[in-house]
């Protein structure tokens, strides 16, 4: 099945979920565009929640960066020595 | 099908280059320091680099042995998706390892996904860069906000089940590599998480290791400004089509 199937899908069944609070009036009529808007609403807070918990938790590796520093240094003077040229000239 | 340390395996990293005569050095180097007891080949492809990129695998060839570093370059910049196919032709393993050559992919974290590999019995390792030990270096706000972005949308739309999509570390089964590969069209880092998402939909065993990505040392970055807008028709169209 197509991935935009299966989210139709679930969208499908959210909305009859909907209709069917609506049609048993378990739902008072004015409350009828709640469900919705929290819907989006929770979506979009969930997005911008997720983006800031990752930003906030990116990882790096500053040290990384100064190892291949040293690595770059010993490999140059391995590579020198067999004729390979690492010359800086690009 | 193998099992731990079967001396049987062989691996073919796979490096497509495009100006890159200092990093490849570098990267040839770093491999054959970091697997030592491992029966392996670096396959370079070369898009006919202007600035003597060839010349420099075959200074390395006669250091290390032309059985061990293989250069199957090509005429003009053709793509990654079809230099990695380029690449698979001529591997003679049964694992392939595809990675940058521009240094952001260190070779110390091979050891690692042979291992897990062998540990897990997985059709894929692929290398993340958002799990802990893993992570990246030289990027700015605006970088990490759009990558993270670009995460939170893939995760939600596609539940792809890995970490990483855009990242292109990995280590594949070569068998995976070819079925997979031959169902992808798309360009660009597009291409990389097609990859993913398609051996994902397929069923496969997919494992994922912590790696750090450290933004290009030589060279200019080679990202463009259109990037996003690519992503975004990559993540539709991967709705619709896996």
């Amino acid at each position: 099945m197509k991935h935009i199937v299966k989210i139709i899908t679930l969208l499908v069944t959210i909305s009859a979920l909907w209709i069917g609070l609506l049609q048993a009036a378990i739902l008072p009529r004015s409350y009828t565009w709640l469900p919705p808007i929290y819907f989006i609403v929770s979506l979009g807070c969930y997005g911008l929640l997720m983006v800031g918990v990752g930003l906030m938790q990116f990882p790096t590796c500053p040290q990384e960066a100064l190892l291949l520093q040293q690595d770059i240094v010993e490999a140059k003077e391995f590579l020198k020595q067999r004729n390979v040229d690492v010359g800086d000239s690009e | 099908m193998e099992i731990g340390d079967n001396p049987k395996n062989k691996y073919s990293i796979i490096v497509p280059t495009y100006n890159e005569r200092l990093n490849i050095a570098l990267i040839v180097y770093l491999i054959f320091k970091h697997l030592r007891d491992v029966d392996f080949e670096v396959i370079v492809v070369d898009d006919g680099s202007p600035d003597g990129t060839q010349e420099i695998v075959k200074q390395l060839q006669k250091v290390y042995g032309e059985e061990r570093i293989l250069l199957r370059p090509r005429s003009k910049k053709l793509g990654l998706g079809t230099a990695y196919i380029h690449g698979l032709k001529h591997a003679t393993g049964n694992f392939v390892v595809i990675m940058d050559a521009d240094l952001s992919h260190h070779p110390k974290y091979l050891p690692s996904f042979i291992k897990k590999q062998s540990e897990t019995g997985a059709s894929i390792v692929t290398g993340t860069r958002y799990v802990k030990g893993g992570g990246v270096h030289g990027w700015t706000l605006m970088r990490k906000l759009t990558s993270r972005g670009a995460n939170v949308l893939a995760q939600t739309l596609l539940w792809p089940g890995v970490s990483d999509l855009t990242g292109s570390f990995r280590l594949y089964r070569k068998s995976v590599l070819e079925d997979v590969i031959s169902s992808c069209v798309s360009k660009g880092y597009v291409f990389q998480m097609e990859m993913i998402v398609r051996a994902s939909r397929k069923g496969y065993h997919i494992e994922e290791v912590p790696i750090t990505f450290v933004d290009r040392v030589y060279g200019t970055s080679k990202l463009g400004g259109s990037e996003i807008v690519e992503y975004l028709k990559g993540l539709v169209y991967l709705l619709f089509t896996t």
